[in-house]
């Protein structure tokens, strides 16, 4: 089904295909296999001759033609969730072609472009709309159990009237009026005033988000003042707050040069400031390729790796996104103290800083649907900006950057020190990834809600939320158990640099094949499958061990435990 | 020598004991001729029993007249005890030191340990060379067992029966021994039933500068080879270091003399240069304040995982010689007795099966390493923070593990073993009150020490079922396959269970680890219980059927 909806994609698009293309498997040459490849924008297909195998590659990021050999011409493809494939083409000529072709289609000048919008998955309207909906921000709200004499929806950003890149419904202060609240998103970069995003009910306090203040070196709005003040006032037991900026301190006073910068303490009543230090965008992707070229280097020595990893300062960016989010728990659950988090402009470090709060905070967002709803609500609908930071479009190079791939670093770290307090497994996080670059899906197209809502993303395009939900058998760590002491309360992680892992998962996908051949998450689950059978089976006879009925299942279970 | 004479106080009252994770305890400080051991005097509170030969060094400080003497053990942990008045805590202080410096083995605690167990199965008659040599006799006819050695005159460091071509008469062992550094002639290591083709280990040859030869070696080792067949020779050192050899008297096989052969070099290190490497790693890893870039570049400065990369990929190599390749192949390096082991046994594990269980472990272990004369007693005379001047100590064994840790978690469900067990031979080859890894070498251990009279072997007490359950992998498949580890250095991982173990709890991995068994246990109880539900459906069928077909 989906090669069908995927080559009449490729016909309607420039569309290219080359037979008697070969595969070579980068690890026994001897293996390679004769297929025929088709090309689009967003996907290339390599389908085997034999039918045995067809293989879909998300993104092309790269593509390098090294010297024509007597054998064929070399392609080697990088996708962007970077696999890397090496093709041996016949023709020179077609190989030539098939580089231009997916340079040119990998970065679309139009969102029309897109796969999503031509994908046709064999689902009516209505199930679309369904679809859509299977998400509910407006429930997650309720499900954190916000008081409402302190905490309310605003109608200010009705039609996106006061920021066009935050949603239209917006939790505030009960206490800021309609006046502050204007005020306050004024003295913000890009109108991104301080809302709420989660809320802690064991003590009531708050971690809230925004944009730099356009303070300047002297500049203050009074009504951003009442609005930190009402942030503070609406966690009734703290004296304080505190003002998390992600930013390096001396990244944040070259901002005030720009008329932006921090808050100024002698202006804002009962507020710290702490800075944290993630690095800019910049930064980040220059990390991110160096951290990537270390996973990809063919048989390196031990120094050369490690000297890399090193030099790449990928683990240290990782370490202090992390930090950031311990910081957050800890003001917030030790210290019941309000936090307002921000960066520049609050859609990238403040978004990883919440998102990674939120799961070391609650268990909800440790399971399949709760990190789900998590990204929607951290990332898409506060406007993180997925089509320039995944270079979805054309656009500005200095605009793309791994921050999304960063939180799910950071969540894959979690799961390696809590490895019973996550319900989904690795898996689950490389899917997302391809999921966020591959626009198969509407969810992670355009840079905003208000662009999505332009683009008519729900009438046009699939929601991939539904879509891993029912796949979420793949993506089950057989290890959770949502009772088990793991699981529930809060995440303390140690951040100490050598509990963080290269993430071969991710940075070395050919590696990650040939290790682990063999692995415990699958075959735990496979013995999962067959005590539930085996349930089912004794159940029919009626004759269920003790401590075990249908509703609970395994983890109702009496431990037998070796002494 | 009576210990008496070096307890300079037996015990002192109101003693701190600080340790990761736990809480502190406070309690009555006493020292015996081999344990130092703290009790509270409270029922419910666990003690500390700290065997004097795990003490690896002692650092005392002052403060005012309250001493704390930080004591820091062989299997890498670091406990504090704060002990009130300076002259208990500096006679504390140097009995400690006396004791866990005794040079005499005699007086070391195996020879004193009586067990509280009853010894089912002596793990001293366990593993005899005769036993894997009847292995050996029911797939081929191609070799005998030797007793060239019985007295240890040939070969000090071998035991008294080595396996041999059986084409090869004593006489000719005896000369191609005086060809071999320390003795070590050419003896079959591993038969690999699949292709016939064979292991063998030896010391380097003795070629010095005018390139010597003897006849009877190259004998012995072209009786391995089949007709027309090559065979590798794998030298554990480089070209570099095998050609520096020869002005010592040492050297490697000349090709004009070894037509049959094919010599490859490969880089791994040697004791003094790996002791250093495992204090650096330790120290990295104890400093809680590094940075994220320091952290990372203390650890390639250590140079640790480099090591383990290359006796992997040397024992890669050799397997891959004998299964791929289908050659057989002889492995040396300077002595015969360190990275010659490491990777003869790798290469086992890799390629046999058997050698995956926890049986078929222990055999390797007293194979290839006990038998084999791997000198435990000097190389673990001292761990990571021994700061005298490093005699003979290496973690050569330490490696080893570590190694066959990294193909453990590559292939999680083919080892019947888990870590921990690999963990516990670590330690035991360190401080042990069993008698297994004391003695230099069969000679020594067997007929010198008479440890198997006068000590109880490590085998007798891991092999109780009791304690075997602690080290069986739940996740064990059985699985026939020759395993080949990735030896990329993505794929290969920092043993945290060893080098992190003191540093951060592993409370949430515990947890992950029992719920794994859970999983798999309760899985087992609803098979047994499925089973014999059929069962009985079966019998009342048969016992129906007769009324029920019409």
């Amino acid at each position: 089904m989906f090669l069908v909806a995927f080559l009449s994609h490729i016909t309607s698009l420039l569309r290219k295909t080359v037979e008697n293309v070969r595969l070579i498997d980068r690890l026994t040459p001897r293996k390679s296999v004769v297929g025929t490849l088709y090309l689009s924008s967003t996907h290339t297909i390599f389908v085997e001759n034999s039918d045995a195998r067809r293989e879909t590659w998300v993104g092309t990021e790269t593509c390098l033609r090294p010297p024509t050999t007597p054998s064929g011409s070399p392609l080697v493809i990088r996708c962007k969730n970077f696999q890397v494939y090496q093709l041996l083409l016949p023709q020179e000529k077609d190989c030539v072609d098939i580089q231009a072709s997916l340079i040119r289609l990998s970065r679309p000048d139009r969102y029309g472009e897109l796969f999503c919008f031509s994908f046709q998955p064999n689902v009516d309207k209505e199930e679309r709309e369904k679809a859509w909906g299977f998400l509910d921000l407006h429930a997650e709200f309720s499900r954190m159990g916000i008081p409402s004499n302190l905490w309310h929806i605003t109608p200010a950003n009705h039609e996106y009237r006061v920021c066009d890149t935050y949603p239209s419904e917006l939790f505030v202060p009960k206490s800021a009026s309609p006046a502050v609240i204007v005020g306050s998103a004024k003295f913000r970069s890009r109108g991104r005033l301080p809302v709420l995003s989660y809320f802690h009910r064991d003590t009531s306090a708050a971690v809230c988000r925004s944009s730099q203040p356009l303070s300047g070196f002297s500049a203050r709005s009074l009504e951003d003042e009442q609005m930190l003040q009402a942030i503070m006032k609406s966690n009734p037991a703290s004296e304080y707050m505190y003002v998390v900026d992600t930013r390096p301190k001396l990244n944040a006073m070259a901002n005030r040069a720009a008329g932006k910068g921090y808050e100024n303490e002698d202006h804002y009543t009962n507020i710290k400031l702490h800075f944290i230090g993630i690095e800019n965008i910049h930064v980040m992707r220059n990390s991110q390729q160096k951290i990537t070229d270390v996973g990809d280097m063919r048989s390196p020595s031990m120094g050369d790796f490690l000297w890399g990893l090193e030099n790449s300062g990928w683990l240290k960016h990782i370490k202090a996104v992390l930090d950031a989010g311990v910081f957050i728990v800890k003001a917030v659950a030790e210290e019941g103290v309000s936090v307002l988090v921000h960066c520049s402009d609050g859609w990238d470090r403040t978004a990883q800083a919440c998102s990674v709060a939120s799961v070391l905070l609650d268990p909800f967002y440790r399971t399949i649907r709760g990190l789900m709803v998590l990204i929607e609500k951290d990332w898409v609908s506060f406007g993180h900006k997925f089509s320039h930071r995944y270079s979805h479009l054309e656009g500005d190079p200095k605009e793309v950057s791994p921050v999304i791939d960063q939180f799910l670093e950071c969540v894959w770290q979690l799961m390696e020190q809590f490895p019973c307090a996550f319900e989904f497994n690795e898996r689950f996080l490389l899917q997302l990834h391809t999921h966020i670059h591959s626009c198969q899906y509407g969810n992670f197209i355009g840079n905003s809600q208000k662009e999505r809502r332009d683009l008519r993303i729900n009438e046009r395009t699939h929601s991939v939320w539904p879509h891993l939900w029912e796949n979420r058998a793949e993506y089950i760590n057989p290890l959770y158990r949502a009772d088990h002491s793991q699981s529930k309360g809060i995440l303390r992680p140690v951040t100490t640099p050598y509990c963080f892992k290269f993430w071969k998962g991710m940075y070395s996908p050919a590696e990650r094949g040939v290790a682990l051949r063999q692995s415990p998450s699958d075959s735990l689950n496979a013995v999962r499958e067959e005590s539930q059978q085996l349930e089912e089976e004794l159940s029919a006879h009626q004759e269920v061990p003790r401590e075990t009925d249908a509703g609970q299942g395994i983890h109702a279970h009496t431990r037998h435990m070796p002494t | 020598m009576e210990f008496a004479e070096l307890i300079k106080t037996p015990r002192v009252d109101g003693v701190v004991l600080h340790r990761p994770f736990l809480p502190t305890v406070e309690g009555t400080l006493c020292l015996t001729g081999h344990h130092l051991i703290l009790s509270s005097r409270q029922d419910n509170t666990e003690e500390l029993w700290l065997l004097h030969s795990n003490i690896d060094a002692i650092e005392k400080r002052f403060i005012g007249s309250l001493g704390t003497i930080i004591v820091k053990c062989k299997d890498l942990r670091i406990i504090q005890l704060d002990i009130p008045g300076m002259e208990e805590c500096l006679n504390i202080a140097s009995s400690i030191e006396a004791l866990s410096t005794l040079d005499s083995v005699s007086l070391m605690y195996p020879f004193f340990y009586r067990p509280m167990f009853e010894v089912i199965e002596d793990g001293w008659h366990l593993f005899s060379p005769e036993e894997a040599f009847k292995d050996l006799e029911s797939m081929t006819d191609e070799w005998r067992l030797s007793e060239v050695n019985k007295d240890f005159t040939v070969c000090p460091s071998y035991p008294s029966l080595v396996t041999v071509p059986k084409d090869i008469d004593d006489d000719t062992l005896c000369k191609a021994a005086a060809f071999r550094h320390g003795g070590r002639f050419p003896v079959l290591s591993y038969y690999h039933k699949k292709n016939g083709m064979v292991m063998m280990r030896a010391g380097q040859p003795l070629t010095g500068t005018n390139g010597r030869r003897c006849k009877e070696d190259e004998k012995l080792i072209n009786a391995t080879l089949r007709a027309g067949k090559r065979g590798y020779i794998i030298d554990t050192r480089t070209i570099a270091v095998a050609q520096q050899a020869k002005a010592r008297g040492g050297g490697f096989e000349q090709e004009a003399n070894y037509p049959q052969w094919r010599r490859i070099h490969k880089a791994i290190e040697r004791s003094n240069i790996l002791q250093e490497s495992l204090i650096k790693l330790v120290e990295a890893c104890n400093d809680q304040s590094n940075s994220m870039d320091r952290w990372l570049s203390k650890l390639e400065a250590s140079n640790w995982q480099s090591h383990v990369k290359e006796i992997l990929t040397t024992a890669c190599l050799a397997a891959q010689c004998i299964d791929r390749s289908g050659a057989s192949v002889l492995v040396h390096g300077t002595e015969g007795t360190d990275s010659t082991l490491q990777v003869t046994s790798l290469a086992q594990i890799i390629l046999e099966p058997a050698c995956r269980t926890i049986r078929g472990f222990q055999a390797l272990v007293e194979r290839e390493w006990l038998q084999a004369g791997h000198p435990f007693q000097q190389r673990c005379a001292q761990s990571a923070y021994s700061n005298g001047k490093p005699r003979s100590e290496a973690p050569v064994f330490l490696l080893f593990l570590d190694c066959v840790w990294q193909i453990l978690r590559q292939f999680p469900c083919s080892f019947q073993f888990n870590e921990h067990f690999l963990i516990t031979l670590f330690e035991h080859a360190y401080a042990s009150q069993f008698g297994t890894f004391l003695g230099n070498s069969a000679a020594e251990s067997r007929v010198k020490l008479k440890l198997s009279r006068k000590t109880v072997s490590l085998w007798s007490w891991v092999n109780r079922p009791q304690e075997l359950e602690r080290f069986v992998n739940p996740l064990y498949e059985p699985n026939s396959l020759v395993i080949w580890p990735s030896v990329a250095p993505q794929s290969l991982l920092l043993w945290e269970g060893v080098f992190l173990r003191w540093n951060r709890s592993t409370k949430f991995l515990d947890e992950a680890y029992e719920e794994m068994v859970h999983i798999i246990e309760y899985n087992k109880e609803l098979q047994n219980k499925v089973n014999s539900l059929r069962r009985q459906l079966a019998q009342l069928e048969t016992e129906d059927s007769p009324l029920q077909t019409p």
